[in-house]
């Protein structure tokens, strides 16, 4: 939540004393509105200028919901230097990396050229936010790992970003949104999926974006808080559409990352889908196997924003039916709800576990030596 | 399996209306013109095709027609077996996909007379649910008080998911006329198709939008409680029917979460959505989708912090459990009585 700056305890403790962790969430921002420029051809500039980037909603800038924080993000986080949150490095090392021993941060840049109508400028934009990405971050602290992001919408342009990167250690996974013109599942989307597998990348599926869908199966709401809710419902939907298209049948080796989501709901979701194939898998032969087989198998769930319930106990029930192998630890940084991680686990959790959750299951997952 | 108890409440069942031209006698000489004139066809959803096994349990299924348009198979199916006191019947009958108020508002008045007539005259055991034309809010509330007359009447039924989100204050007459006659709103899985089935867009099976509607209650609960319909009309009850059950309790914690955080958004909402849940929202108990153990279920049941939520339902004829096993395995016999009695008479105050 909302965290005002203050000079804190944790700030004041020496870092080494702390268990390390991976933090599988981490926002970075563009300090200026040109700062992609250097890595864009001048006439996707010109562009730019023109026409803006002409998104699936209609603001010309900025989102149709006003977020509640500028930035969607926390007022502790602005950079000395000044520009937005998350636009600086320093700070960033400053604020979480080093005082919360992050080993490893997964980048993942939002507002970039994923949500965009004109397809040639979203891949010149992805294109240049992955370039950006090592420029800025990757090559100047190794503990940063990027997303090769990619113009979601054009599944054969994206899986070529996606052979492009392939083999560069800068990245760890490839990175989509829930939102989007067709559920996730959808076969215009396959190539992603089939030049990610090819790769050895998982594919991260963040919450948000533009599909020119309302958010609600029923139209647009009138709040910023039910886009917040929301997105775990677009998620679901993304999700079960994976499965029923027969996205993880067709592509075993792939593994999905939900993230920003939530997870409380993936037992309730899976269990639905089983039942549910139980009587109409004849519609859906090419699932072959039970619904939450393949999500038991080859989904994994980063866990800010953790459902928040007035019994702690009863979280973990919910981690004992997904499996404590399947969470990666994510702050959201900079975000307004990003979650601390020296609160999110209570006493009680055995070792092994706290250490899966924190760390080891993102080392494993995205390749990162011990 | 778990025993039932006598004198239960089914809280949804769904007689069928055999086709279009059932409701030429309800509709007056314009509108069975029309229907004739145009060769309208019948209005029957995407949500429940008639062959899919979904739509009914293979034993429940006739040899012709529709399942469920029978009342002597929905007696010797259901009101019999499971000894029932009182029955609630909810027509999905396809009307709410048209698009002309008028045209609506004619087929809902005909299907909510049909219901009166060829139903709940047949059968004392019955009572029904005032299917409304959503298309004008005007004419929704019209048929509310038309119909609300006649108490076997015991609930106002929506689809989840239709043009807006259910909380749009537009909306509210209708819910200001519900909690005025007791009336309970009673919100049922299915589309007017008016949107695409996922908040993602439209997926391409039918499997695909039967599990989404699990999803399309969640929105709906977040749209009803933060637009404030609950501060607004404190005593209206609104149920969740065949919405599934197992998703509440962790939707709830991010809700609450959330509305921590941004509650300065909507200052209207004047009490926690854990607590607004817990005195406004009810949910049908089938389909039941949790795994067929008790340890599970009796944890889900511990995460919903209450007995109160859940309503007796079989479905029929969907097809959501074989034999009588209605109940899911593992609940004890104090929240079996809850369930199959005492809260749908706490919900329900027409129920008489």
């Amino acid at each position: 939540m909302n965290i005002q700056f203050r000079e804190s305890r944790e700030a004041a403790s020496p870092p080494t004393t702390k268990t390390a962790i991976a933090d599988c969430d981490i926002h970075p921002a563009r300090a200026t509105r040109t700062e992609l420029y250097p890595y864009l051809a001048k006439r996707w500039q010109h562009h730019l200028e023109v026409y803006g980037v002409h998104a699936y909603q209609g603001m010309m800038e900025g989102p149709p919901y006003p977020k509640a924080q500028p930035n969607a993000s926390r007022r502790d986080a602005y950079p000395p230097e000044g520009g937005p949150q998350g636009s600086s490095l320093s700070f960033m090392q400053k604020q979480l990396l080093d005082p919360n021993n992050v080993q490893l941060g997964v980048l993942n840049p939002l507002n970039t050229g994923q949500g965009i109508r004109n397809h040639d400028l979203s891949a010149a934009l992805c294109s240049a936010i992955n370039d950006w990405q090592i420029d800025k971050w990757t090559s100047k602290d190794k503990r940063l790992k990027a997303s090769i992001v990619v113009g979601n919408e054009d599944g054969l342009a994206a899986a070529a970003e996606i052979r492009e990167r392939a083999g560069d250690k800068n990245f760890v996974q490839v990175l989509l949104l829930s939102r989007n013109v067709e559920p996730l599942g959808q076969r215009r989307y396959w190539p992603i999926y089939q030049a990610a597998e090819e790769a050895g990348l998982p594919v991260g599926v963040h919450a948000f974006g533009f599909g020119g869908n309302p958010i609600t199966p029923s139209g647009w709401p009138s709040h910023y808080i039910e886009e917040m809710v929301g997105h775990s419902q677009c998620q679901q939907s993304a999700l079960a559409s994976l499965v029923l298209e027969g996205v993880f049948e067709r592509f075993p080796k792939l593994k999905m990352v939900m993230i920003e989501a939530g997870f409380g709901w993936a037992p309730s979701l899976a269990w639905r889908l089983d039942k549910v194939w139980q009587r109409l898998r004849s519609e859906v032969a090419h699932v072959k196997r039970p619904p939450s087989e393949y999500i038991r198998e080859q989904v994994w769930w980063t866990t800010q924003p953790m459902e928040d319930p007035e019994r702690r106990e009863d979280l973990f029930d919910v981690i004992n039916w997904i499996g404590w192998d399947r969470l990666l630890f994510a702050t959201d940084y900079p975000h307004w709800d990003y979650d601390e991680p020296s609160r999110v686990l209570p006493a009680g959790v055995s070792e092994a576990n706290r250490e899966a959750f924190y760390l080891g299951n993102a080392k494993k997952l995205y390749g990162i030596a011990a | 399996m778990t025993s039932l108890i006598a004198g239960g409440i089914d809280c949804d069942v769904h007689p069928a209306v055999p086709h279009l031209t059932s409701l030429l006698p309800y509709l007056n000489d314009y509108w069975r013109d029309q229907v004739t004139t145009r060769g309208m066809v019948d209005l029957v959803s995407q949500s429940y095709p008639q062959n899919s096994p979904m739509t009914a349990r293979p034993d429940w299924r006739p040899e012709k027609g529709k399942p469920g348009e029978s009342l002597e198979d929905m007696q010797r199916h259901v009101l019999d077996p499971f000894q029932l006191r009182f029955a609630i019947c909810n027509p999905l009958y396809g009307v709410q996909m048209v698009f002309s108020e008028d045209m609506q508002a004619a087929f809902c008045r005909a299907l909510n007379d049909w219901l009166a007539k060829e139903w709940l005259d047949r059968d004392s055991r019955l009572r029904g649910s005032i299917v409304i034309p959503t298309q004008s809010i005007e004419k929704a509330v019209a048929e509310i008080e038309r119909c609300a007359a006649d108490e076997r009447f015991v609930q106002v039924l929506m689809l989840v998911m239709g043009d807006v989100p259910l909380g749009k204050r537009a909306l509210w007459p209708i819910y200001e006329a519900a909690e005025r006659h007791e009336l309970p709103v009673g919100i049922h899985a299915g589309s007017a198709y008016h949107n695409p089935p996922t908040a993602v867009g439209w997926g391409s099976y039918h499997i695909e939008d039967y599990v989404g509607h699990s999803q399309a209650f969640q929105t709906q609960l977040t749209s009803l409680i933060v637009e404030g319909v609950f501060a607004k009309y404190p005593h209206l009850k609104m149920v969740m029917l065949e919405s599934g059950v197992s998703w509440i309790a962790p939707y709830l914690w991010r809700l609450h979460k959330f509305w921590r955080g941004v509650r300065m958004e909507t200052p209207w909402v004047d009490r926690a959505p854990l607590e607004i849940v817990r005195s406004n929202i009810r949910f049908s108990l089938q389909p039941f989708d949790a795994p067929p153990d008790a340890a599970t279920l009796n944890r889900l049941f511990e995460h919903m912090q209450s007995d109160e939520l859940v309503l007796f339902s079989t479905d029929y004829p969907h097809w959501q459990f074989d034999g009588q096993d209605a109940l899911p395995e593992g609940l004890a016999p104090d929240l079996v009585r809850k369930i199959m009695i005492d809260n749908p008479h706490a919900t329900y105050p027409r129920l008489k």
